[in-house]
């Protein structure tokens, strides 16, 4: 019973990069100058120096009639109103929490946008203050969708819906805001028994599916807790969260399609573990990559 | 560790995932994280190593200086560690945030490396009381994705094995001065032997169980950590031939320590040394492994460095 240790060498680095398109797109830097010509208009990532539009931010070029502007390839989340976000709670303060959700500033869920366990209506009191902790405490993680966006950019959630809450069991991967796609829909039941949370601030919540419903969970918070998840729910969403981290290492855009996809894909793969692997990871995007592209073509 | 926060339900699904030997990557207990290495980073220093295990990050420079050896020690060198955890790793570390992270990690470093059968000392000797290497080891960690510990001892050992020391041309003898020269040229120099330099293995004690090579979430669950030095074997950094010819050595543990404020059952630490030996066994063979083929590739001269950059 030893354990599996691999130590590669920087020169068998693999190269992630699974772009079809026979030229990938131009990819400025800060500091370069976009161009030289005074007729453009200064977008988002750029600024004006030396009658030159120069890039502020790395990334891509996205032009608009006369409107220059970089979109940046890893950056803080910028909300949107309507936006799904899972974030985690790191304040209880005066009426309102303090949400981490991977953007510039913190962001705030107020109590009067929350809706209290069991669907019972919230009275104005000293009490339900008192009480804020008890339903959610520093470190909960949360779904929730942006309400509305400050002057300063900071976002104000809520929760009034019963998709919306506090998240039980599982686990949090971490991507970059700008590989999410935004659809209409980013909570998943996959078809492999796995829920998916894709928030559109780049924080994926993967959990096992929960069979009774959230009225359930809400009812007996501390029973599911304690629940165990079962081996095989647990090998699938390990699965899940390995496929997701190929698909970012290779910067591929994420929704229930392409991680479907990959979690197919990963399926000639008996073990979990060797999804760890670089070759098994650009491997199993570069097959994800290529039935997208057999989509798009029919 | 750095305070990452994680909600009561977060913590008990790692909990139950240790306890099922099946954890939130698809591990088990005894599994590591693929590393990336590379040796000869810094074109400037004697050795270097730049070691990468998922998100933590390791840069390790050895320099060499010619000091005079301790008098109760007169036939030995001198190695000394120093840590420096870049603000870039985590917001914790700036200023003097991670002054206390990088003493515990150089002290128990120095403490692996003490012991006479971890490390020889008396190949850093050039005069017998008079003059002697001394070996400055620099830390850097530039980014921390948990299981700092191990990652730092197997970058130390590889840049230790990459370490050229330059021969000593002639010595004169002036009095009670000794006056040397080098060679000048780079390549003409020793390498170290390096082979039963010591490892750390950091069994993190999650539940009744211990895993090796903890995630940052993971080490946020446990409440203690035992980190055990163990000795390695010269067989596994030299080739087939030579490897047959040196005695059979057993790992032997140099070391122990312990992080956070926890305890452990006398049989549980029995049991997790045991687990630190074998664990520290298989990283070994890799590590030297990976040495040797890196090694094999650049026999004359290093053709291209990857370092950040690609």
């Amino acid at each position: 019973m030893t354990g599996h240790v691999s130590i590669r060498l920087a020169s068998e680095r693999v190269n992630h990069c699974v772009a079809t398109m026979n030229e990938p797109p131009r990819f400025y830097t800060p500091g370069e100058v976009i161009t030289g010509m005074q007729d453009f208009m200064r977008g988002h990532g750029t600024y004006t120096e030396d009658d030159c539009l120069k890039a502020s931010v790395a990334g891509v070029m996205e032009k608009v009639n006369k409107l220059i502007c970089i979109r940046p390839l890893k950056s803080r989340y910028v909300g949107e109103i309507g936006d799904v976000v899972v974030g985690r709670v790191l304040e209880v303060q005066q009426r309102r929490w303090k949400v981490e959700t991977n953007s510039r500033l913190d962001s705030v869920l107020q109590l009067s946008s929350v809706n209290l366990p069991g669907g019972e209506l919230r009275r104005r009191s000293a009490e339900d203050e008192q009480m804020m902790r008890k339903h959610l405490q520093e470190g909960d993680l949360i779904s929730a969708e942006v309400q509305s966006v400050f002057s300063d950019g900071s976002l104000s959630l809520h929760t009034r819906s019963l998709k919306y809450g506090k998240l039980t069991q599982g686990t949090l991967v971490k991507v970059y805001p700008s590989l999410i796609k935004r659809r209409k829909n980013h909570f998943h039941n996959l078809p492999c028994g796995v829920a998916i949370i894709i928030g559109n601030n780049g924080y994926i919540w993967i959990s096992p599916q929960n069979h009774e419903g959230v009225m359930e969970e809400q009812k007996d918070d501390d029973t599911v807790d304690q629940q165990s998840v079962s081996r095989s729910d647990r090998e699938t969403m390990a699965r899940v969260k390995n496929c997701i981290a190929a698909l970012v290492a290779s910067k591929m855009m994420l929704d229930d399609t392409s991680i479907m996809f990959a979690y197919e894909e990963s399926l000639k793969y008996d073990s979990v573990k060797d999804l760890l692997d670089p070759e098994t990871m650009l491997d199993i995007s570069f097959l994800t990559q290529h039935r997208i592209n057999n989509i798009m073509e029919e | 560790m750095a305070g990452l926060l994680l909600s009561p339900t977060e913590k008990n699904f790692i909990l139950q995932g240790v306890q099922d030997d099946f954890r939130s990557d698809g591990r088990s207990n005894i599994d590591y994280r693929p590393m990336e290495l590379e040796t000869d980073v810094v074109s400037h220093a004697s050795g270097s190593a730049r070691l990468r295990l998922a998100n933590t990050d390791i840069l390790v420079g050895v320099k060499t200086e010619i000091d005079t050896p301790n008098p109760d020690k007169p036939g030995l060198g001198k190695l000394e560690f120093f840590v420096d955890c870049s603000a870039n790793a985590t917001p914790e570390f700036e200023g003097r945030g991670g002054e206390q992270l990088a003493n515990s990690i150089s002290n128990m470093m120095q403490r692996a490396y003490h012991s006479s059968q971890a490390f020889d000392l008396k190949q850093l000797c050039i005069f017998e009381g008079k003059q002697c290497w001394k070996l400055y080891i620099d830390i850097l960690i530039l980014e921390c994705g948990g299981n700092l510990c191990d990652a730092v001892s197997l970058a130390v050992k590889a840049a230790l094995f990459n370490t050229r020391i330059p021969f000593v041309k002639a010595a004169l003898m002036d009095g009670g001065n000794i006056d040397l020269q080098l060679s000048d040229d780079p390549y003409d120099s020793k390498l170290l032997n390096v082979g039963s330099a010591p490892l750390l293995v950091t069994l993190c004690k999650i539940g009744d169980k211990c895993v090796v090579d903890p995630s940052a979430e993971e080490e946020s669950c446990s409440v203690i950590s035992l980190v055990v030095g163990t000795t390695g074997n010269s067989k596994f950094y030299c080739s087939q031939e030579e490897a047959k010819k040196l005695p059979n050595v057993e790992s032997k543990c140099s070391t122990i320590g312990m992080n956070g404020a926890g305890s452990v059952a006398p049989k549980t630490l029995k049991d997790a040394i045991q687990q630190g030996l074998e664990a520290a066994k298989s990283l070994d063979k890799a590590l030297g492994q990976a040495l040797l083929r890196e090694r094999q590739e650049n026999i004359s001269f290093k053709k291209h460095s990857y370092g950040f950059l690609k």
